[in-house]
């Protein structure tokens, strides 16, 4: 079957408005698998995505099927809260990260799909003298690393967020922050439809609904892997399944340094445009956009305890909710309309596994932990580098397995603070 | 909210108590390698449905203890006292 992919441009959107909308094809095709690929990706949300997606483009690989358990983009990448950063303390994950935000950048062009990228910017609070003074040294980090990042006094975050509380006695006064002004937010499930879209009509095959039983290890290699839609073989694997990469891993053979944990995410009811920047409070955790429908979008830190029940705790919603009413009283007036978990990764150095796994074949892209959807773009970039080539990019040297046995961690505390 | 079972206090709320880990993780030999001991210090069973762990009652009596739990569906069969 051929590619089902047509233009989109201002042209096709008059052309079906006059046309009753009845010319528009499906954006990708629902593929049954084939015995054998060049390469197989395990995980079919953005990170899967658009390492197929760049096999095919930048490394002429198209023999490449991403299969997925579910349907596509319906694990973390459409359960997350879209924010996009690169205010990262440590060089390594400053070029990973903000190669991510440049790729992002030129992505609806790139993929001829609107991701709706706004780079609205992002504030980050301090509600104290001291917690000012450590965000002055992150800052300076982060600007030796070439991240466009300032630090902002009262006067200018009330001028970019009007709503926030002002006075000064209370639990989370603001008494400064920083700013990232190429931050923001995009559509997530468009991020993984894009990837998808443009993967499927470079040749790849995207087959749903299938899932992982078995790995079939012969002499310390995988040359194919049992699914619940038959066995698949091909030269080489990539696994990009968040959460659940302990499960896979253990199926085949071998532990990652890694504790699934629930991360919860919320909506309030949809109001009028109020709120036109990302806000994040640095000590209490919890951070807020307003979408495009208008609703109040709203996170915070990890859940308490290991699980894998996509579903958030009620301690940890208060604790998300608490912060935000009284940082922004009038959003107390209003009502919580949903509520949703997603099953995170976390390192123990709060920074990504992208490496060869123990099992020759088969390599990991994992460890994301609470900002994989930041991510995506990179991890799409430098992971499909690995499974054309089999070595490393320079960016993602860094983050391979072997750092937790040598020490060399990426330790970014700070990016357990989570969006 | 959750209730946990402390083998000192009885059922509390979720909030009282922290995670501590793993149930079971043991320190190698010093003479051991630095494979063993990045499992010691970094790699989880990281199990999906029953898991047994180690929690402290931070909130209350202070006093560690091992908690029966599945990590799918939160149900607690069980606590103990560290042996």
């Amino acid at each position: 079957m051929s590619s089902v992919k047509k233009h989109y441009s201002a042209w096709s959107l008059l052309r079906e408005g006059i046309g009753a909308q009845t010319g528009w094809s499906k954006a990708w095709q629902d593929r049954d698998p084939a015995g054998r690929y060049d390469v197989v990706i395990i995980g079919g949300g953005g990170h899967g995505l658009a390492t197929a997606y760049y096999l095919a483009r930048t490394h002429g690989i198209r023999r490449v099927a991403v299969i997925e358990k579910g349907w596509i983009g319906g694990g973390n990448t459409g359960r997350n809260t879209t924010i996009i950063r690169s205010n990262y303390f440590y060089p390594e994950s400053a070029a990973l990260y903000d190669m991510s935000v440049g790729l992002y950048e030129g992505l609806s062009r790139e993929l001829n799909y609107n991701i709706m990228f706004s780079q609205r910017g992002m504030i980050e609070l301090a509600h104290s003298e001291a917690e000012l003074e450590m965000m002055y040294r992150g800052v300076n980090a982060m600007r030796v690393n070439g991240i466009d990042i300032d630090i902002i006094d009262r006067a200018e975050i009330f001028r970019l967020a009007p709503l926030l509380n002002a006075d000064l006695n209370i639990r989370w006064p603001v008494i400064g922050g920083l700013i990232q002004h190429r931050a923001g937010v995009a559509r997530h499930d468009a991020v993984a439809w894009g990837y998808a879209r443009s993967a499927d009509s470079l040749g790849v095959h995207i087959i749903q609904n299938c899932e992982v039983t078995g790995f079939d290890v012969k002499a310390g290699r995988l040359i194919a892997i049992e699914t619940s839609r038959g066995r698949i073989a091909a030269d080489r694997f990539g696994m990009a399944v968040a959460g659940h990469s302990s499960v896979l891993a253990g199926m085949a053979g071998f532990a990652l340094p890694l504790q699934s944990y629930t991360l919860q995410a919320m909506v309030s009811e949809p109001v009028k445009p109020c709120l036109d920047i990302v806000v994040s409070s640095s000590t209490n955790g919890a951070y807020v956009s307003q979408s495009d429908k208008g609703e109040l979008v709203m996170g915070g830190g990890l859940d308490r305890c290991p699980s894998y029940a996509q579903r958030g705790s009620f301690p940890v919603t208060q604790s998300v909710v608490a912060p935000l009413v009284e940082m922004f009283p009038s959003f107390a007036t209003l009502k919580l309309m949903r509520q949703w978990g997603g099953i995170v990764d976390t390192s123990p150095d709060n920074s990504p596994i992208i490496s060869p796994s123990p099992v020759e074949g088969l390599y990991l892209n994992c460890g994301w932990g609470t900002g994989g959807f930041k991510a995506i773009p990179a991890g799409g970039t430098v992971f499909a580098h690995m499974l054309a080539t089999g070595r490393h990019h320079p960016i993602s040297a860094p983050f391979d397995l072997s750092r937790f046995e040598t020490g060399a961690l990426i330790d970014e505390a700070h990016a357990g603070v989570a969006h | 909210m959750q209730q946990f079972p402390c083998p000192w206090c009885g059922k509390r709320a979720e909030i009282e108590f922290r995670y501590a880990g793993d149930a079971g993780v043991k320190r190698p030999e010093r003479s051991a390698d630095d494979t063993a001991w990045a499992h010691y210090l970094h790699f989880r069973k990281n199990a999906k449905g029953p898991a047994k762990e180690l929690w402290i009652h931070s909130a209350g009596c202070g006093r560690w203890f091992l908690l029966s739990r599945d990590t799918l569906t939160h149900e607690v069969a069980g606590s103990e006292p560290m042996a």
